[in-house]
């Protein structure tokens, strides 16, 4: 019995006890259900060992939203215990479980899948490509991604969840403060999921560099293909960073290293400047491709051409570079002493710059156009006032001696939700919403979909607004309660109402789904919302290779130009397209990697080895297959094609 | 359109009924170095707010007059690239605001970074704040006593705190007297604050450590400085002497009232030995430690001496 009591939760609590239950029976009745309606075959020709990048998207997408609602439910448990001062709802304990998962949820396994979602969407068809460079090592980014966030997720059932905050400080993430297990998922999670990210970044970086439609040239390239651009060249610069930060940290907590430790030398900033080396610019790969989407989205909808094509880009660029400069903002408190702060204080203060030009130019994109409000451009106008707040209260976080009172407060966390809310996961809504129908052959429904956009904003006024109050009130981030005479208990009461709105909008997004799935029409055009760029001038539903002739790009508006001046998109005949085969191997690989993380995070030293050896032989066993791919041929291409401008 | 600026009105109300009661905090300030920041933050915003009424009434306008319901059905928008002019100015503007504001910034950061102004005649008050999980314990050097989770602070003098941590990382924070500073275990920071005003303070550790975080909390009070005095004479004439033992009891992790000692832990714990940053590494510190180690036996003798008397 020994042996499983390290599998055991520290902590229990009835919630923890339910969740083991419901997750026990959802697990039990999708298993059923795959065998009942035989769906097992399909399940892995179509899904497992599929390397299209579209069907990547969508289990993307799929994943994305599941942890919007691991984390939102997360979100809204820990504003229930802040609504009245000294509530007992949460103890201590599972307050810090809570906010650390809601972070790294939130930020690693919602906002980064949900952007390579549309990445993997939108990106080969925007430039006119058949797949992405490496479409195998694509699935393998995505299986290792899904098992890192699985990995994370069990942790709360087997073992503990992390504590130590998604932000993992040592020393207190160390083995001397941090005792269970939690901080080992954290480390080894976030690792799996990070080596599949930065395999991302070089896959779709040869992508955009190498496979654009002939006549594409870098300043032709849509808004959101270069964002996607530039955030990845970032991740291949950022990244590195963390995979070595988590493998120090997971070497100090399992074999005994002092990196950061609090003695034999340990420093332990030396954790918080390496894992903000990698964060800061964590949030600008996260922010870029959201801007990317609004640009594409207000583009369209205001029937214009983006204004300030290049000063965007070079906007885009500036921003990469200054991202990498402006770490020691996260911690001014240190001690560095002025000289370092004004430093810093300046980098930081320069990046609102070419913000600032982004929002003129979006403001400048619906100057003499004509402004349709659609679903997804509702989310654009609610982005630019919000997001707005965001940046400026960030240049106040800037200011490093006013930043001694801004820091570890409620001010903070208002201003980082106020940035990644409206600028991310509105961008994410707004682009879910906008290739929908590219995606799955139907619109989602305007009505409902205008509703949540509504209820998402006011609830995120009202939960997000109080907090820079109460901020400059002396209430600091991260405490489970507070006292009555604080007088903090109105204000988030507010927060948590506020909450509550943004819970019923993110439960109207599923009903949306739901209902339209049922109701909505499916003869839409492969065009729906009259748009510019290339990803719209290839049918609905999207045939496996994209374009059955490779597209001619003239201009930013391939599209744009061939319905208003006569461009001519396909010149060629068709011929036949050589096509990337299934693999199981990602897949499998994927599962190893799991075990592998879960006899790491319990010092399973035997199994770890034999899954080391796995991953080893199965990467070797790739190396020496010999898979060339397929040919569709012209007959094939003819007969799709056919078929689809027929069910149009 | 409508509906979001009765939203914005109504929580702006709510906003200023529920806080226009009582100043917050950090716009209270009763010191120089909360003054400071406190008018840096005022200052920024009255700025942030032009910038934001600039962007929300270009917003306004674009989307009152450029809407598809006001326009033919016809309307072709044009094709603008961009207008060199323009986007100068989109450019100019916001470097202009950056580079006041950058100038601000480095100002206070010199000015909060060093003793505050108007107090460099008098000699600053040091004192060690340290904490532990979930306390802070104050050493006053030149007056030989320690507090644990209240300071007892002099107005119209400056005061010098040297923070360190024996535990996570905290951050020393009392709002109205001037922003906060992390604690760490392996170097000791300073903090730069005086109090203008006698009264009591709300002070805190603001950075998560644990479990204790919340309560991690210290009663702040600041007194005209003869009434200090005396406060430490009496401290010395009745609280008992800070034993190395009862210092370790007082470092086991949970929470405690207040208590008062005569003595510091200083000397047979010492601070981190360097500053700024400095780090010891390797076998320098176990060196130090067997030489502490020695010093502690002397002095747990002289203690068990003092016991049997």
């Amino acid at each position: 019995m020994e042996f499983f009591d390290r599998f055991a939760v520290p902590h229990p609590s009835p919630a923890i006890y339910a969740s083991m239950v419901a997750i026990s029976l959802t697990a039990l009745a999708v298993i059923a259900g795959l065998t009942h309606f035989k769906k097992w075959g399909y399940l892995w020709r179509e899904w497992l060992t599929t390397v299209d990048h579209k069907r990547i998207g969508i289990m993307y997408l799929i994943s994305a939203l599941l942890m919007l609602f691991r984390g939102g439910v997360d979100a809204i448990m820990l504003r229930a215990q802040l609504a009245t001062p000294d509530a007992k709802l949460l103890d201590a304990q599972h307050y810090n479980e809570i906010f650390t998962t809601h972070g790294v949820v939130m930020i690693l396994f919602m906002a980064m899948p949900f952007i390579m979602a549309l990445m993997n969407f939108v990106v080969p068809l925007q430039i006119g490509a058949r797949d992405v460079a490496f479409p195998r090592l694509n699935a393998l980014s995505f299986w290792l991604f899904f098992m890192g966030a699985m990995l994370f997720n069990i942790s709360f059932v087997v073992g503990g969840s992390p504590d130590a905050g998604w932000t993992s400080y040592f020393p207190l993430a160390g083995n001397d403060f941090s005792t269970s297990v939690g901080t080992n998922y954290y480390m080894i999670a976030i690792q799996i999921a990070g080596i599949g990210t930065l395999m991302t970044g070089i896959n779709f970086m040869t992508t955009i560099l190498k496979m654009r439609a002939p006549g594409m040239t870098m300043m032709k390239m849509p808004m959101f293909t270069w964002s996607s651009l530039v955030a990845n060249l970032i991740i291949v610069f950022a990244f590195p960073v963390l995979t070595v930060a988590l493998a120090m940290g997971t070497m100090d907590r399992l074999f005994g290293t002092n990196f950061f430790t609090t003695d034999n030398g340990g420093m332990d900033m030396l954790w918080a400047n390496l894992f903000w080396v990698w964060g800061h610019p964590e949030v600008y790969i996260l922010i870029l491709p959201a801007f990317g989407i609004y640009s594409e989205i207000i583009s369209t909808f205001a029937r214009r051409n983006l204004y300030g094509y290049k000063s965007m880009v070079y906007s885009m660029v500036v921003i990469a570079a200054y991202s990498f400069l402006v770490w020691a903002h996260h911690f001014f408190t240190m001690g560095q002493g002025a000289l370092t702060n004004s430093i810093f204080s300046i980098t930081t203060m320069a990046i609102a710059v070419p913000t600032g030009v982004k929002i003129f130019n979006w403001l400048f994109t619906l100057y003499k156009g004509k402004i349709e409000f659609t679903t997804p451009m509702l989310y654009a106008i609610l982005f630019i006032p919000l997001f707005t707040l965001g940046g400026v209260t960030g240049v106040m976080l800037a200011m490093s001696a006013a930043d001694y009172q801004y820091h570890n407060t409620m001010f903070l966390v208002a201003h980082f939700h106020n940035v990644i809310i409206p600028g991310v996961v509105f961008a994410m809504l707004a682009g879910l919403t906008y290739y929908w129908p590219k995606m799955f052959g139907f619109m989602l429904n305007e009505k409902i979909g205008k509703w949540t956009a509504w209820l998402l904003s006011i609830g995120f006024i009202l939960a997000f607004m109080p907090m820079y109050i109460t901020g400059l009130d002396g209430q600091a981030r991260r405490m489970y309660t507070y006292s009555e005479s604080t007088g903090f208990g109105p204000l988030n009461m507010v927060s948590f109402i506020g909450a509550a709105i943004m819970g019923i909008g993110f439960i109207l997004i599923v009903y949306n789904i739901y209902y339209s799935t049922r109701y909505a029409s499916r003869d839409i055009s492969a065009d729906p919302w009259d748009a510019r760029t290339l990803e719209w001038a290839t049918h609905t539903p999207v045939p496996e290779y994209n374009f059955a002739a490779v597209p001619q790009a003239d201009s930013i508006e391939p599209l744009w130009d061939a319905k208003k001046k006569g461009h001519v998109l396909f010149k060629d005949k068709f011929e036949k397209i050589h096509m990337p085969n299934n693999s199981g191997m990602p897949f499998i690989i994927g599962c190893i990697f799991f075990a592998w993380g879960f006899s790491f995070v319990f010092g399973l030293w035997v199994p770890l080895i034999i899954t080391t050896i796995g991953i080893f032989v199965t990467m070797a066993l790739r190396s020496f297959e010999k898979d060339h791919g397929h040919y569709i041929s012209v007959e094939k291409i003819e007969e799709t094609e056919t078929k689809l401008r027929g069910a149009k | 359109m409508k509906i979001k600026w009765v939203f914005l009105s109504i929580i702006l109300t709510i906003a200023t009924v529920l806080t226009g009661c009582e100043p917050l905090l950090v716009l209270d300030p009763k010191g120089p170095q909360a003054q400071i920041q406190a008018d840096d933050i005022m200052l920024s915003i009255w700025i942030m707010l032009f910038i934001v009424i600039v962007v929300f009434a270009m917003l306004a306008f674009m989307l009152i007059k450029y809407r598809a319901s006001k326009q033919d059905k016809d309307y072709e928008p044009p094709h603008i690239e961009g207008s060199f002019i323009v986007e100068a100015l989109c450019i100019g503007i916001p470097v202009i605001i950056v580079v006041f504001l950058s100038i601000m910034s480095v100002k206070s950061n010199y000015e909060v970074e060093a003793t505050p102004k108007g107090y460099e005649d008098k000699e600053p008050l040091v004192v060690y704040a340290s904490s532990s999980d979930w306390k802070w314990h104050f050493s006053y050097p030149e007056e030989n006593i320690e507090t644990v989770n209240y300071l007892y602070i002099p107005t119209d003098r400056a005061l010098e705190f040297k923070l360190y941590s024996y535990g996570p990382i905290t951050s020393f924070w009392i709002p109205q007297l001037g922003g906060q500073k992390y604690a760490m275990s392996d170097m000791v920071t300073t903090l730069h604050l005086a109090a203008d005003v006698p009264g009591e303070y709300m002070g805190r550790n603001a950075n998560f450590s644990g479990k204790g975080t919340a309560e991690n909390v210290f009663d702040v009070k600041a007194m005209p400085p003869a009434e200090f005095e005396e406060w430490v004479d009496e401290v010395k004439a009745t609280a008992k002497p800070l034993t190395e033992d009862k210092f370790e009891e007082l470092l086991e992790p949970g929470h405690l009232g207040r208590s008062t000692y005569t003595g510091t832990h200083l000397e047979f714990s010492p601070p981190p030995s360097s500053e700024n940053g400095g780090h010891d590494h390797g076998s320098n510190k176990s060196q130090a430690e067997d030489e502490e180690h020695a010093d502690h036996d002397k002095s747990s003798e002289k203690h068990s001496e003092h016991d049997n008397h």
